[in-house]
């Protein structure tokens, strides 16, 4: 590294002479300094994706280390040395991201589906692998190079050692035929640790090391840590004819491209496939399986429908409030207005889950105090959590709109109102045709960016409800307070349980084009603003 | 005013009546509003500090008061949830406004080829919420996890660099508007006498747009602080928790028993923020506003 910065400052002084004479400064200094953090890192990441194989990751790496090294070591590009950093994070985890999104929608990526073909036949191998009658047990010692477990026996007379990944390879000839007393590259691990600690107990017992690189010739396992033996899959694969056969029933499983599995004659599956691209197939399941269609629409119906009526009611009521207390004649103005805005500033997921608990049913305040102890069950009934999940939103965000419509309002041209006033239009009538108007034009964008906002809002819905109560009890998981995306998140598995990215994605997609939309009218609301002005 | 002895005197009394029609009736009204708002926040006060600490205690407002939920609050990871909270905000505002500024600075002050285009891609792109892809930005953890460990699932850098993708498109052009207020003879005075880009950046423009920036980064805490979705998703060991994570599972399984626990732990969260923004309300405002209507 140091002789790497060192040839790059050569060449920078080199380049820029009139920066040498002055002296090089601070400035040059630090970037110099980040710029060998930079390339550090850089560099340490595209070892590693060497390494592991990872080479969509290499490629991105590489490409945007000769970037950061060409953008701030040139005189030009100077734009591009303040974009550089944004855009990177910007790249990385947003653009990617969506894009990442776009190709999930259309694969089969999920539980059973999370690999490439070759990682799906090693799985179906080794979920089936029993030991292999009447075979050799080979004297074993369990070894680990740099954290990492691994096997080395004798066999015949030699040193065969290996990990997991790499399987067993010949270390020259063995002294004896006992165990292994001395693994050249490896360190030994002594059987009394091996005793005594349970966790590195459990990591050898499931280690298995494959005794070459074809996966039918099986792999090396113990019991005890002091001999191996031999255990094989009862599966064999059969890469050119692309089949996969059960030696014990005969059954033939043939890979089935188009769905990424393996399927026997008889329709019985492997439960291990790999990915494929599957065309609009989660788009047609999400809009005709019975199972999801229905309540699929349900949930897209009551999205829209809470995004539009938490962002009215709570704009009603802040301009509502925002009229009356703009009035000079009452007092203590200030004050009351501190008093309006405290839910704003209360952080929302705290408010969330704070009715979650006054809502309660049976010890909840709200039912307590407001109710008499009656046993209204909130959050159990579906209209009653909709209402519910309105009524918190619009406790978190009428003071938003509170304070927004107030300095609306005292930017309103006094002079047309008073006008207005002398031409004898009514209070119901200067609001209508005047104030109303004037204020749309500055708060309607607001209004559809806080659309936007709530047609996401996963924290309010997954913190209250949890998305419930649910349509059917036994099987969907969907309810009737979910929103598309708390319904996506549950759906998509990433929680844990049944993974199905492809489905949720897909489901992803169709939010993206709503809020893209959505966004789009708002931009253009923008542009025909700006022209106004 | 009409203390003397008009009360008999019809017009006063019409004055009175027009008083309560357009003024006196707004008392009452806000007295309804503010117990509107503040209820919930007086009985989350009220249930941190019942001594019983659970639900059904927590229904008489303060029927006891004692700080053993606040003392309680020790026994828990609550005060680790803090420090992690704290500092992904922090450095995720940090970086949001050093990299919002920086681009900011570079679309209001170089006239360059594409600029234009890349404004509007930038719009476009901010369009789309990063929330949404959470399951790409998971399946690309988990990717990034097997190269570089510390860019993976679980880890607080991770979840960092994830709001930091968010930070460019959200921030840059309520900078950049701001900047452009900025008259740019003031550069080029400084370029005359001899200052690089980088001085003119770091040591002009930076400080004479320090109320936006202000007001980027506590954009940027308060909706890091907020996160539910990415946060829940990348941090999975307890060690690791935000504070929106950690108390969600206080509340979700144990609902009766951790109750005081949660409503401690809240008051203690907000108060701060809510200092913060009662001082900063104005620019937080202004900042949606300004914020909002670019996007």
């Amino acid at each position: 590294m140091p002789a790497d910065t060192a040839r790059r400052s050569k060449r920078i002084s080199q380049e820029s002479h009139a920066q040498r004479w002055r002296g090089i400064g601070w400035g040059f200094l630090v970037k110099l300094a980040l710029m060998a953090l930079v390339n550090a890192f850089g560099l340490a990441v595209i070892v590693s994706a060497i390494g592991t194989e990872s080479w969509i990751i290499l490629g991105v790496s590489i490409v945007l280390l000769a970037a950061a090294d060409i953008i701030y070591f040139t005189r030009r590009a100077l734009p591009l040395k303040y974009l550089y950093p944004g855009l990177v994070f910007l790249l990385a985890f947003q653009v990617f991201t969506l894009g990442y999104t776009g190709y999930v929608a259309f694969t089969n990526y999920g539980t059973g589906h999370a690999g490439s073909m070759q990682q799906a036949v090693d799985a179906a191998l080794i979920q089936s692998e029993r030991r292999v009658e009447n075979s050799p047990s080979y004297p074993l010692t369990v070894v680990e190079r740099g954290g990492e477990l691994g096997f080395a026996i004798v066999d015949d007379g030699t040193l065969r050692v290996g990990g997991p990944d790499d399987g067993l390879a010949d270390a020259g000839s063995a002294s004896g035929f006992g165990a292994p007393t001395e693994v050249p590259g490896w360190t030994l691990v002594p059987k009394g640790t091996l005793l005594t600690d349970p966790e590195l107990q459990q990591r050898v017992a499931e280690l298995r090391v494959p005794i070459s690189d074809d996966p039918n010739d099986g792999s090396l396992r113990t019991r005890d840590g002091s001999s191996a033996a031999v255990y094989r899959s009862n599966l064999v694969w059969d890469e050119q004819a692309q089949t996969i056969t059960d030696v014990d029933t005969g059954l033939v499983y043939e890979a089935d491209h188009s769905r990424g599995l393996f399927v026997a004659p008889d329709g019985s599956r492997l439960l291990t496939g790999w990915i494929v691209g599957v065309g609009f197939d989660n788009y047609v399941r999400a809009f005709t399986d019975p199972a999801l269609a229905g309540p699929l629409l349900q949930v897209t119906g009551w999205t829209f429908a809470f995004a539009v009526l938490t962002v009215f009611t709570s704009f009603a009521l802040g301009l509502f409030l925002a009229i009356v207390y703009n009035d000079p004649r009452v007092r203590a103005r200030r004050v009351l207005r501190t008093l309006f805005i405290l839910p704003y500033a209360f952080p929302a997921f705290m408010s969330a889950l704070l009715f979650r608990g006054m809502f309660n049913a049976e010890f909840g305040i709200v039912n307590d105090l407001f109710f008499f102890g009656a046993d209204i069950n909130w959050l159990g009934d579906p209209w009653l959590a909709r209402f519910a999940v309105l009524w918190v939103n619009l406790w978190l965000s009428f003071p938003y709109w509170f304070l927004v419509c107030l300095g609306a309002l005292q930017s309103l041209p006094g002079e047309t109102i008073e006008a207005a006033t002398i031409d004898g239009a009514g209070r119901w009538r200067r609001f209508r045709s005047i104030m109303l108007p004037l204020l749309l034009v500055s708060t309607a964008p607001l209004a559809i960016s806080s659309f936007a906002f709530n047609f996401n809002n996963f924290t309010i819905i997954y913190m209250l409800t949890n998305g419930g109560p649910a349509f059917d009890a036994n099987t969907a998981r969907l309810g009737a307070t979910d929103l598309l995306i708390s319904a996506i998140y549950k759906i998509s598995g990433v929680a844990g349980g049944t993974a199905d990215y492809g489905l949720a994605s897909a489901l992803s997609i169709i939010v993206f084009i709503v809020i893209g939309a959505v966004s789009a009218l708002a931009f253009r609301q923008t542009r025909k603003l700006e022209e106004i002005q | 005013m009409s203390t003397v002895s008009a009360t008999r005197d019809p017009r006063q009394k019409a004055r009175r009546i027009r008083w309560v029609l357009e003024v006196g009736w707004k008392y009452p009204l806000a007295l309804a509003v503010v117990f509107f708002s503040a209820f919930p926040l007086v009985y989350v006060l009220s249930a941190a500090l019942n001594p019983r600490g659970s639900l059904s205690a927590s229904t008489g407002l303060f029927s006891a008061v004692a700080l053993d939920n606040f003392v309680r609050l020790g026994g828990t990871s609550y005060w680790m949830w803090v420090g992690n909270t704290l500092l992904i905000g922090a450095i995720t505002a940090v970086g949001a406004v050093v990299m919002g500024a920086a681009a900011a600075y570079a679309f209001s002050r170089f006239r360059f080829r594409g600029r234009r285009t890349s404004l509007t891609a930038l719009l476009i792109v901010q369009m789309f919420p990063q929330t949404v892809a959470f399951i790409a930005v998971f399946l690309m953890l988990l990717a990034l996890g097997e190269v570089v460990p510390v860019l993976g699932i679980n880890s607080k850098i991770a979840l960092i660099c994830v709001y930091l993708g968010g930070a460019l498109g959200a921030n840059t052009f309520l900078m950049y508007g701001f900047m452009n207020t900025v008259p740019v003879e003031i550069d080029e005075s400084a370029k005359i006498d001899g200052a690089s880009h980088a001085q003119i950046f770091w040591q002009l423009i930076f400080p004479l747009v320090r109320p936006v920036l202000a007001v980027v980064g506590l954009l940027a805490f308060i909706s890091a602080f907020g996160d539910f979705i990415l946060a829940k998703i990348i941090l999975t060991s307890e060690d690791n928790w935000t504070l929106a994570v950690g108390m969600y599972q206080w509340v979700s399984n144990q609902l009766a028993s951790r109750w005081g626990l949660f409503a401690a732990g809240a008051v203690v969260a907000s108060i701060p923020v809510l200092v913060l923004f009662m001082t900063l309300q104005r620019y937080v405002v202004g900042g949606l506003v300004s914020g909002a209507v670019k996007g």
